[in-house]
């Protein structure tokens, strides 16, 4: 279980994070959502450690990790997907996937995590995972890592934007059999209708607060009902 | 017999841990021939006075390869040594060269390797030259090479070089003179650390039509090391010319690169890119949420640059 409490945060001079206080329970499915700017991804970035929060305190399975690393926290079990992937020049895809195992891959159990984002894997294992991939195939890779490491939090950060040439059905698949096999929780950062339509909790954030918290019948109807200002797109990419 | 400090830099350089019993090969030793043999296909002919050797691949030769490692295990050995090879019409062959240098007196050790190569028509030549220095003591591990390539017609020249450590200060020199479709790719591989260091310079006439060249260096520098990169590419037909500068500087390494490309024919397309920067602060953070510790993410990047 992942709880924040009283998360505040500030850059250059504006204040970004407002006194969040959230509970992710076990093997949850959550989505955050909200308007742009509303601090989404600078929850995210403080769960995974790659932001320090001014002031609160983040408590995973009991244990305070607000003082932790970005290293300590994925040990512990948190695995981040960025919302724009990382290039590398010279590591292929084959070296991503199997750090982000934590053991030594077979190629062909390597292969596997690309086949379940819909990439032929013989085509991509030893490419680079440099320019000469589109935005779509790195997003893609992106994913097959964090499936890679199988840990109890997981989270995406607009794991929809860039899957142009792959469908919106599929990316639900790989959530939904992510998160049947691992048993461990998802938090997704999306503005998708159709990934909370998936949740088990919606929570919405708004200048930095959170506004509400509920199950998708409880959130949905107002979200979509009221102009709340946010992005929220009610089809798909297929 | 060799010696164990032999062994180890003759594998380190070229793969090799004892003496072949076949195959073509040349290994020098301060200054003096460890042992040689030529095949039916390929003949290595010492020059007089001990300066080199000439290597002759037949016409035709498929799939063998050379190897000519040289090697310097004393103290205060000045070792400059002329290899020609001559390569036969439609041959393809892998030269495998490369230099080591143990040094663990006080007196400098230098290897200076000047190699020409003539490729016939249609020939394929892989080169793979890899250079290192070791040993603790206070003499400087200098190595200088220079590679000359003359590409005839429809010839293919894929050159693969790799220093890594050790080596105090390296000038590298390579030249060539394409002719028509010849191809010729470099692939450049430098790491250096404390105090060393290292110069490039690439410099290729694109004389044939449908001529190409990629020279592609990818560097690290760390400590106070410092690198100097300089190519030209002179196109005078129609032909494409690439030359790549990717460096990676750490703690007060410096790098400086200093790309010339000049076209002489309208038809001519030369490209150049350099990238001088230090690791990328994201690259770090991605491979930090895999698991890795900040020293971690950083070896596995530059592992994979230098790959």
């Amino acid at each position: 279980m992942l709880e924040l409490k009283n998360i505040c945060f500030s850059a250059d001079g504006k204040q970004i994070l407002n006194n969040i206080n959230l509970v992710i329970d076990d093997a949850k499915f959550i989505v955050i959502t909200g308007p742009n700017g509303s601090g989404k991804s600078t929850l995210a970035k403080i769960i995974a450690g790659i932001e320090q929060p001014d002031s609160g305190q983040i408590l995973l399975d009991g244990q305070d990790i607000t003082q932790w690393g970005i290293t300590e926290r994925a040990k512990a079990g948190i695995s981040f997907a960025f919302q724009q992937p990382v290039r590398f020049k010279g590591v292929t895809v084959k070296d991503l996937v199997t750090l982000a195992s934590g053991q030594d891959l077979s190629t062909a159990a390597a292969c596997e995590y690309l086949s379940e984002v819909g990439l032929c894997a013989k085509d991509y294992i030893d490419r680079e995972v440099n320019s000469s991939l589109s935005g779509g195939e790195l997003k893609r890779i992106e994913i097959a890592t964090v499936m890679a490491r199988k840990t109890k939090l997981t989270l995406f950060d607009e794991p929809e934007a860039g899957i142009d040439l792959w469908s919106f059905k599929n990316l639900i698949d790989v959530f939904e059999k992510m998160h049947k096999e691992i048993h461990g929780s998802i938090l997704i950062i999306s503005h998708q209708e159709r990934i909370l339509n998936i949740a088990d909790q919606v929570v919405v954030i708004n200048a930095g607060q959170v506004a509400q918290v509920g199950t998708k019948d409880e959130v949905l109807p107002g979200l979509f009902g009221v102009d709340t200002g946010c992005r929220y797109m009610q089809g798909g990419n297929e | 017999m060799l010696n164990d400090v032999i062994k180890s830099l003759l594998a380190e350089v070229s793969g090799m841990e004892e003496i072949p019993l076949n195959g073509a090969f040349n290994i020098r030793n301060n200054g003096q021939s460890e042992g040689r043999n030529s095949t039916e296909t390929i003949q290595i002919v010492p020059k007089e006075g001990g300066s080199g050797i000439d290597i002759y691949i037949k016409p035709g030769t498929k799939n063998e390869s050379v190897h000519i490692p040289a090697l310097i295990t004393e103290a205060g050995v000045n070792d400059l040594v002329y290899n020609d090879f001559h390569i036969g019409e439609d041959a393809d062959v892998t030269i495998v060269a490369g230099c080591g240098i143990h040094n663990c007196g006080g007196e400098d050790s230098v290897h200076s390797g000047i190699h020409r190569f003539f490729v016939g028509k249609n020939a394929k030549v892989k080169y793979v030259e890899k250079h290192i220095g070791e040993g603790d003591g206070n003499g400087k591990r200098i190595i200088n090479p220079q590679t000359h390539v003359e590409a005839e017609e429809n010839s293919y020249v894929e050159m693969d070089t790799v220093q890594l450590k050790g080596v105090d200060s390296t000038k590298r020199v390579s030249s060539a003179v394409l002719a028509e479709g010849a191809t010729l790719i470099i692939k450049e591989k430098i790491m250096t650390h404390g105090q060393q260091y290292a110069e490039t310079s690439f410099d290729v006439d694109l004389n044939g039509k449908g001529s190409s060249a990629q020279l592609i260096s990818r560097s690290v520098a760390r400590d106070q090391s410092r690198q100097l990169f300089r190519s030209k590419l002179s196109g005078n037909t129609e032909c494409y010319g690439h030359s790549e500068c990717d460096a990676i500087i750490m703690d007060e390494g410096v790098v400086a690169a200093e790309p010339e490309i000049v076209a002489h024919n309208v038809d001519a397309t030369l490209i150049h890119e350099a990238a001088i920067g230090k690791i990328a602060g994201d690259q770090l953070v991605k491979l930090m949420t895999l698991g890795l510790t900040e020293k971690e993410a950083e070896a596995q990047i530059i592992n994979g640059f230098l790959k």
